[in-house]
């Protein structure tokens, strides 16, 4: 067995382990991270995107309010090129006139969140489609953010700081040392899941990040901790409807926002508690839910092409949680140091909060850290931006700029969201790739209409061609003899791929050994699966022609239910998978 | 810009299941690089324009003709060439609009000035100094087939000064004869009300203007609108009597119809009133005839003749109309154009980086002349920058199918173009 010695180890590769693992890192701490699958396999992979202002918890929740509206200014410096500058309006509808709207007014005031009341005239100016009935309109500076590209950013920044990031490895225990009474976490071992070897990695303290898996690892430690995965299902439509993150002004609930995400826009969310962070089903009325809530806003946004849905899980913790209520959880990051806790030491878990606190959560850990490494290191991620923040704010129309800049329209590949061959071949060598999904997280292929009707044959080709050519091994090792370049800065932009990686390579003869991780044909079925679980749940009008064309590509023209290798399976694979069984109800219907 | 209609252009992109298509019929696409294709531009585009970007995103959108073939071609229904337009108008609108494209999207203005001395005005275009120039400074491209001014005065004047021997009857009709019949071709308009009069309708001529299709072609949606509602001002009073509005120009009827409306998202009753109330010649002498109504004394015509049919027709939705009636003329052999477009797309072929893609993509269509035989003496077509660039690029003459319509009644001469 492998062995590595670090001084911390932090489980899980969502925004807050890359968070941890960057803070630590600026303070000079030798840092490993290990992620079970990609990095945002998680919920920072399957949330709304929206950069909070921390206008939805002006009212009710100003300690995490007051936590946002700090982060998102910051983040808007050190994490620039992964944020859209949207702006946000929270809008009053006809039936959320009362106090609300005056109660939100202060809270925002009261805890600095510059919120202007704007004159609906000019909100309908901005966003024509908006329900012309609602009566109030405030703005407040809500962002999109792009969270792959955020968390692969600051996985980027954290190495160049010297921390070793490790993904697809999964944790299968914890090393426990010392007797009853003085018990310490002293590392975990770990298995590469690609390669199947398995490695010891001893830490002086373990950071439990492991979002809505964070009560499964603890429980390897003999702690129990109470998180309650509360679900929150999620519908994106064909194209933006509106340029603005639009807000109901009430207490939140059930499909109250819609946020614009690069070519899309998302409205969310539903809130069910679930036993289970894996696997989620969408029920078909999350989707209706979903679709009439945002008609409310946008009237005709139901009947809009929905591109497809998905699930995430808020890895809510509280700890005198009684009421069985997600939306009454408070939002603000929860660390728990398991030494004061349970008398474990060397085991920290940092939980609670959102995307838009990640850095905060990452320093109040990595202070803990320091503070039982008896060491006094000041954080400065706060003023550290990370790689590519250079660029400046993200905005919709970029890659078809620089597209059309370069002339690179006879280079697409993925044609929905502009993505070239370069891009793709660039961030094969730059970054652990195992499957075209972590392609889809890396540079957006397939999140299109086409949902991978046109890309998934092509990436696949491409894959293939590179792995013959020995120009990108499946390796998820992050040591010299890793191929990657962990440089993602820049791979999201066709104007800064112009020359691939894969021509300057020179043949190292390693490119034979990794075989057994690489089948084309399943890396094309798990890409299709994937694609596939996403649009089932709104399978209807537009979506349905479109799938309908992609199944004559695949199934009829390609044949790919016969392509060989069918026993073979990836680590993801099974996670493609879903419940096809009707409920109930729905063979009621029938 | 015009993102307010919810039901219309814009959301068509929706309807994009990225097929490639239109791609593939695409005529421009076809013969330069410099164009991606109507999925591209189109509904593909789109997805990445939104207002107040800090760069306008995208530039090739300007190489769409405006053909319409994608339009024809898509299995379910993306507006591609008015997402198109629309895009082009925010770029305009962003960016400005060149000096060029400005004047030939000003065609009656330019109607009218030539008109006053057209001989000269004739001479001052049409010679190879000046339209060196034209290129040089404005980018107009020196080869393309501009028009020359009626020397015979317009058809306005025609009109008013044969107002005493003009039919009057209880059957009326309104006649839309768009700038180029007004300044250019004014022989049009008289083989026109030769027809109509032929049929026992009597011609109205109200005021009018340009139906503003140059200007939405480049991108000046504002301007387009006030012209369109001029349009409307004046010939609303007609279509509320119930009279039909009939044009020569299928740009132009098509203009009215819907494109205007359409683009501009002017959708007021008045609107709708001249939208429903304006028909292409052909489809209504189609209709006519369908009703019985329509003379069929033609003469014997025996001639062959190529016809290409416009690629408004398309947006129409009407079918081949002239051909229909065409075919009711005894000896006339046409041979049926399946060409996708002649390549000049209004103003497009116009312009000098784009004259030579319009004459690749006419390519088609010329081939197709050319293999009818040394018996073709003429070609015809419904719209004349059409017939125009047919004429440029096969050397025949080429007429319109109302003129072929006058000489089988025996009313016209089509070769010198005037009534008998």
């Amino acid at each position: 067995m492998n062995r590595i010695q670090t001084e911390v180890l932090v489980i899980g590769g969502g925004a807050t382990g890359t968070g941890v693992a960057w803070d630590a890192a600026l303070r000079g701490l030798k840092v490993v991270l290990v992620e079970r699958r990609d990095l945002t396999h998680g919920t920072s992979g399957r949330y709304h995107g929206l950069l909070h202002s921390g206008g939805r918890y002006a009212v009710k929740d100003s300690h995490g309010a007051a936590e946002c509206i700090a982060e998102n200014q910051i983040l808007r410096v050190t994490h620039a090129h992964c944020i859209e500058d949207t702006s946000g309006f929270f809008v009053v509808l006809p039936e959320d006139e009362g106090e609300y709207p005056d109660k939100f007014k202060a809270g925002c005031e009261a805890v600095g969140i510059p919120c202007v009341e704007i004159p609906v005239a000019e909100a309908l100016r901005r966003e024509p489609l908006l329900n012309p009935r609602i009566s109030r309109v405030f703005e407040v500076p809500d962002g999109s953010s792009d969270s792959f590209l955020a968390a692969h950013a600051t996985a980027q920044a954290a190495r160049n700081a010297g921390a070793q990031i490790l993904t697809y490895h999964e944790v299968t225990s914890l090393i426990m040392v010392g007797g009853e009474s003085d018990r310490r976490v002293a590392g975990a071992v770990v298995h590469n899941v690609v390669t199947g070897e398995d490695t010891e990695i001893h830490a002086d303290m373990t950071v439990n990040a492991a979002g809505a898996w964070t009560g499964k690892l603890a429980a390897m430690a003999g702690i129990e901790i109470t998180i309650m995965p509360s679900k929150g299902t999620m519908v994106a439509m064909n194209h933006r409807l509106v340029n603005t993150v639009v807000n109901r002004c009430k207490s939140p609930s059930d499909g109250d926002i819609i946020v614009p995400s690069h070519t899309v826009c998302v409205i969310g969310t539903t809130s069910i508690n679930v036993p289970e962070p894996e696997p989620l089903r969408i029920e078909p009325w999350e989707v209706k839910k979903m679709l009439e809530e945002g008609d409310k806003m946008v009237p005709g946004f139901a009947q809009a092409r929905v591109l497809r849905a998905w699930a995430g899980v808020r890895p809510l913790f509280q700890d005198t949680y009684t009421s069985g209520k997600g939306r009454d959880v408070t939002r603000k990051l929860a660390l728990l140091d398991h030494k004061e806790r349970e008398g474990v030491a060397g085991f920290l878990t940092i939980t609670g909060g959102k995307w838009t606190t990640f850095r905060l959560m990452a320093e109040a850990t990595v202070d803990d850290i320091c503070r039982h490494l008896g060491t006094e290191r000041p954080c400065t991620t706060a003023t550290t931006p990370v790689p590519g923040a250079e660029q400046g704010h993200y905005w919709v129309g970029h890659r078809l700029h620089e597209i059309e800049e370069k002339h690179l329209q006879s280079e697409l590949v993925c044609e929905c969201e502009l993505v070239t061959r370069t891009m793709i071949e660039n961030a094969a060598r730059r970054n652990p790739l195992l499957t075209l999904d972590d392609l889809r997280r890396d540079v957006r292929l397939g999140k299109g209409p086409c949902q991978g009707g046109f890309c998934t044959y092509r990436a696949t080709g491409i894959l293939h061609e590179m792995k013959k050519a020995g120009s990108w091994e499946v390796n998820m090792s992050d040591d010299a003899s890793s191929a990657a370049k962990w440089e993602v800065a820049y791979l999201q932009s066709p104007g800064h791929n112009l020359v691939s990686d894969a021509d300057s390579h020179e043949d190292n003869g390693r490119a034979a050994n990794t075989a057994d991780s690489f089948n084309p044909n399943l890396l094309l079925r798990d890409f299709l699966q994937e694609r596939w679980k996403g649009v089932t749940p709104i399978l209807w009008g537009r979506q349905l022609k479109q799938e309908r064309l992609d199944e004559l590509i695949y199934m009829s023209l390609m044949n790919v239910d016969h392509l060989p290798d069918k026993e073979l399976s990836s680590p993801v694979t099974e996670f493609y998978l879903f419940d096809t069984t009707p409920t109930a109800e729905e063979v009621a219907d029938v | 810009m015009h993102t307010k209609s919810w039901h219309s252009v814009g959301p068509s992109l929706d309807e994009c299941i990225k097929c490639n298509i239109c791609t593939s019929y695409c005529p421009v696409a076809a013969v330069t690089d410099l164009f991606p294709g109507p999925k591209y531009v189109g509904p593909q585009a789109q997805r990445f324009r939104e207002n107040g970007q800090p760069q306008t995103p995208d530039h090739s959108v300007d190489y769409c003709s405006g053909c319409r073939v994608c339009n024809e071609v898509c299995p379910t229904g993306v507006k591609i060439a008015e997402l198109n337009a629309r895009a082009r108008a925010q770029i305009v609108s962003e960016k400005g609009i060149p000096l060029r494209n400005r004047l030939l999207g000003r065609n009656e203005m330019l109607g009218k000035l030539g008109h006053i001395v057209p001989g000269l005005a004739n001479f001052g275009l049409h010679n190879s100094f000046s339209r060196v120039m034209a290129e040089k400074v404005m980018g107009i491209a020196r080869q393309a087939p501009l028009p020359h001014w009626s020397t015979d005065g317009s058809f306005g004047d025609w009109f008013k000064k044969t107002q005493a021997q003009r039919l009057k009857s209880d059957k009326k009709v309104v006649y839309y004869h768009g700038c180029a019949t007004m300044y250019y071709e004014p022989f049009i308009g008289k083989a026109t009300v030769a027809v109509f009069e032929h049929n026992g309708y009597e011609v109205l001529v109200p005021p009018q203007n340009c139906c503003g299709l140059p200007m939405l072609s480049n991108g000046e949606f504002g301007a387009a609108a006030d012209y369109h509602q001029n349009n409307i001002n004046k010939l609303l009073v007609y279509a509320q009597a119930g009279l039909d509005i009939v044009g020569t120009s299928t740009s132009c009827t098509l203009t009215l119809k819907e494109e205007a409306p359409e683009l501009l998202d002017m959708d007021s009753d008045n609107a709708k009133a001249i939208t429903n109330a304006t028909w292409d010649i052909f489809e209504w002498l189609r209709e006519r005839h369908e009703l019985g109504e329509l003379k069929t004394d033609f003469r014997q015509m025996n001639m062959v003749l190529p016809y290409h049919a416009p690629c408004q027709y398309r947006a129409h939705r009407v079918g081949k109309p002239a051909m229909d009636i065409m075919a009711l003329i005894p000896g006339i052999d046409i041979r049926e154009s399946h060409a996708r477009c002649c390549g000049i797309a209004g103003t497009y072929g116009y312009k000098k980086e784009k004259y030579q893609i319009a004459m690749d993509v006419g390519a088609e269509l010329f081939d197709f002349v050319a293999d009818q035989g040394g018996d073709v003496e003429m070609t015809a077509c419904d719209s004349e920058t059409c017939r125009w660039q047919l004429e440029h690029g096969t050397d025949l003459p080429s007429r319109h199918p109302v003129e072929i319509l006058a000489a089988a009644y025996g009313l016209y001469d089509l070769e010198k173009r005037q009534l008998l």
